[in-house]
């Protein structure tokens, strides 16, 4: 095994947790994790939230966030063990031989130092090269990663360019000093879909032209499997399957690999059924007050009774705002609001309380969307109690009630949300939401911040509550897949306005816009090569017009 | 639960200078106001543990007098100044508009000028009773707990289960004491310490300078007053209201800084 880069051996990470009044408490969090990587190949580690797949990762640089600590096993980069280094050897050893690509580049950077300062800054520090050759070689990696202007561009400010060149300008930084192995930790989770694809195209290209090997962390597989050679399947700390992508994508042998694998496959056929619509929005325009531009322009869609409209377009494209118009939060400057046959007026304070009732909202963040000081049964039995004067047991059982059809069951109700998982929060948000018997209920990205797992059982339980009460979603996201398992008809937003509006059938099949090509063909597929056919099909179709 | 020492240092003297406000009636073995001897600044003795004052009167029944009426005093004066300054402070976040403008540019007007000066300007003209001096303390004083408070409600006020309140339908009352409150209680019980010792040094300031508690009622600051010319012949009588002051103002901090280290800290407190 002469090339043989990094080898981890029975790797044990434990952390200290302060649960509140209690004592401290040593847990652990990685437990027996063993892997070898060659000099030049990609391995991506892949598991849900506390997998432990970002503690591993920075183990390779013998590096433990606040608290953690590497209490067990070896670590071998280059046939040295680094798990007990200690000082300079570290010192040497991290954004020399190791270096890390962070997930959110935007708060990585120093934002009072140009591009080139930052870039360049562990090359100098660790002596590989003069600061000449270190910006000539910035140069070349900013050129190689598809930046524009490469000569000039690290005489910018982090602000002034996008979040995708910022990601690019980081793996940029991690490349300069020729190291022997990148960590990058979720690079393109932050990104919108048509702007992962060019990073994720660069850093893999950017990877193969320089020989460097890669440990590739992220919770998305249909990612991963583009730029691995190996993948390493973690759960609650634990190798579940590591092999060959092959082996893992096509072939996989644990249920849970089966799962992640298969979470992206929901298919939902489209309702047709014609009636009259519940929600209309007509010619709506809205800006923020004290700006000078439109963030909806002229944008009409409709929705009827028991079905899904999602609102798709990437940040900034005014899904959002769409939202907060039709709630009352931003009262449009044009246009009107038609819900379930009367017009509601612009402003919230204007809304009679059935207006409000009807129309219900769920959020993505369901941390923030709950008060921390109130239980489940407060969070629930408020609307119940607010819009429908129930109280004492009654008011309880309806919760208990709305707490079985959410599938959360006994024992729930006097919890406070921090005791609570991720996917049981969004669960309360929704029964708060049907606690209200609306008729819309708008979703705003309630599935982006779970684990894909995690997510498919959102969904799922939010197609079987529409069956069940016939209630309509108007779902914001940016996550096509969700899309396929959920809509019946479709609206693209780009820039404020809706480009592409319809059916999903029709939507989702050819002839595309521009755009709606763009956002289509950008979308991960659980495929080896697909990243290498969209890239060469773009640069076929760029070179024919 | 383990209390560090300091806290429990804090909280025994707290517990003491309180306890002993409240019974004060029942432990002082002399009267108030009541001159029980003919030396002036006499020496402790097994009579007069603390010896006696500038006419005659046992120091420590004043002392504990005299911390009764300043403790009293500063708690009121502290729950009037939390109940309109965080009142106030919620409603100019939740409300926003005209209605912040109006208020915070108030109350930059009051912060602009020294409060102690204020203070005396005020009770110059003023008749210098105990509810005055407690009315004007705490509204003073309040000008800081409302900063404090819409700072914390402003941002409160953007997370996104009061948005969910506010479509609901609720109202502001509901909004402010029911989402709000809850979640900036943390911070403002802290800050409640820190106030409750400003209110002890302010009253006992304007004591000291005669624009506070009027004889013949005692409070610490008075006494520091009272005795302070003994000082020039070696007594040291004005020393003890003088050592009440900073032990009280001491080990309150050292509770409050415990609260604010178990609700805010960055391992293991409850955090926000």
């Amino acid at each position: 095994m002469a090339d043989t880069l990094l080898e981890i051996r029975d790797l044990k990470i434990e952390a200290t947790v302060y649960p509140p009044g209690e004592k401290p408490q040593d847990i652990v969090i990685v437990d027996g994790v063993s892997l070898a990587l060659e000099k030049g190949k990609v391995l991506g580690l892949i598991g849900e939230s506390g997998a432990g797949k970002s503690t591993i990762g920075l183990s390779a640089m013998s590096y433990g966030r606040g608290g953690v600590r590497l209490t067990g096993g070896d670590i071998l980069l280059n046939g040295r063990e680094i798990r007990r280094a200690r000082g300079s050897a570290l010192r040497a050893l991290r954004g020399h031989e190791v270096t890390y690509v962070a997930q959110s580049a935007a708060a990585a950077f120093n934002p009072a130092k140009r591009l080139m300062e930052q870039v360049i800054e562990t090359s100098l520090w660790h002596g590989v090269a003069s600061r000449a050759e270190a910006e000539a070689r910035a140069v070349a990696l900013f050129a190689k990663l598809g930046l524009p202007d490469p000569e000039t561009f690290g005489q910018r400010y982090p602000h002034q360019v996008s979040g995708g060149q910022l990601q690019r300008a980081m793996t940029a930084m991690a490349l300069c000093p020729e190291p022997d192995l990148v960590i990058f930790d979720e690079p393109t989770t932050a990104l919108d879909v048509t702007t992962q694809i060019d990073v994720l195209a660069a850093i893999k290209e950017a990877i193969r032209d320089t020989g460097v090997a890669a440990l590739y962390i992220t919770h998305d597989l249909a990612v991963v499997a583009q730029v691995s050679d190996d993948i390493m399947v973690l759960r609650n700390g634990k190798t579940v399957e590591y092999g060959p992508v092959d082996q893992i994508i096509n072939h996989p042998q644990e249920d849970y690999t089966r799962a992640l694998v298969s979470v992206r496959s929901m298919e939902h056929p489209e309702k047709t059924d014609e009636a009259e619509s519940v929600l209309t929005v007509d010619h709506v325009t809205a800006r923020y007050r004290g700006t000078h531009f439109d963030v909806l322009k002229d944008v009409t869609v409709s929705l009827q009774p028991g079905h899904t409209l999602a609102v798709v377009g990437e940040s900034g494209s005014g899904k959002s705002t769409l939202a907060r118009a039709i709630t009352g939060l931003l009262p449009p400057t044009k246009g009107a609001i038609h819900f379930a046959g009367r017009t509601l007026s612009p402003a919230l304070a204007q809304r009679t309380k059935d207006d409000l009732r009807e129309l219900q909202m769920i959020y993505q963040m369901a941390d923030v969307a709950m008060n921390p000081r109130q239980t489940v049964g407060t969070i629930i039995g408020r609307p119940l109690e607010f819009y429908f004067g129930l109280r004492g047991e009654a008011k309880r059982k309806r919760v208990q009630e709305l707490l079985d059809q959410i599938e959360m069951g006994e024992g729930y109700i006097d919890r406070y949300p921090a005791e609570l998982s991720g996917g049981q929060k969004q669960r309360v948000c929704i029964a708060r939401a049907l606690a209200a018997k609306p008729k819309l209920i708008i979703c705003d990205e309630v599935t982006s911040a779970l684990d894909p797992l995690v997510a498919d059982g959102i969904l799922k339980l939010l197609l079987n509550l529409q069956e069940q009460q016939n209630v309509a979603y108007l779902f914001i996201t940016h996550d096509l897949a969700t899309v396929r398992a959920i809509a019946d008809s479709i609206a693209v937003m780009y820039q404020g306005e809706v480009v592409r509006y319809g059916p999903k059938a029709s939507v989702l099949s050819p002839p595309f816009d521009d755009y709606t090509d763009l956002l289509l063909s950008s979308v991960p597929e659980m495929r080896i090569g697909w990243l290498e056919e969209v890239i060469a099909h773009r640069k076929m179709e760029s070179a024919g017009h | 639960m383990r209390i560090p020492l300091a806290a429990l240092i804090g909280l025994f003297f707290t517990a003491l200078f309180f306890l002993t406000a409240i019974f004060a009636p029942w432990i002082a073995p002399y009267g108030m106001a009541e001159v029980v001897s003919r030396d002036i600044w006499a020496p402790s003795s097994a009579e007069f543990l603390l010896g006696t004052d500038n006419l005659g009167r046992d120091l420590l029944s004043r002392m504990i007098y005299g911390g009764r009426t300043t403790i009293f005093i500063a708690t009121a004066a502290t729950i009037l100044s939390f109940t309109t300054g965080s009142v106030l402070g919620f409603l100019a976040a939740v409300v926003g508009g005209w209605v912040d403008q109006v208020l915070s540019r108030f109350v930059d007007l009051l912060m602009s000028i020294p409060s102690l000066i204020f203070a005396l300007v005020v009770l110059s003209v003023m008749p210098v009773t105990v509810p005055v001096l407690i009315v004007v303390m705490g509204l003073l004083d309040s000008t800081r707990v409302y900063r404090l408070a819409r700072a914390v409600a402003v941002d409160i006020n953007v997370m996104d289960y009061v948005e969910a309140a506010k479509l609901r339908g609720e109202g502001r009352g509901w909004i402010i004491f029911r989402e709000i409150l809850p979640n900036a209680l943390s911070p403002l019980v802290a800050e409640m310490g820190l106030r409750f010792i400003f209110m002890v040094l302010f009253v006992s300031t304007l004591s000291f300078l005669g624009l506070g508690v009027q004889p013949p009622m005692a409070d610490w600051g008075g006494l520091v007053k009272e005795n302070a010319d003994g000082i020039v012949y070696g007594i040291g009588a004005a020393l003890y209201p003088a050592i009440a002051i900073a032990t009280l103002a001491i080990s309150v901090n050292l509770v409050a800084d415990w609260v604010l280290n178990r609700t805010t800290s960055l391992k293991g407190g409850r955090g926000g």
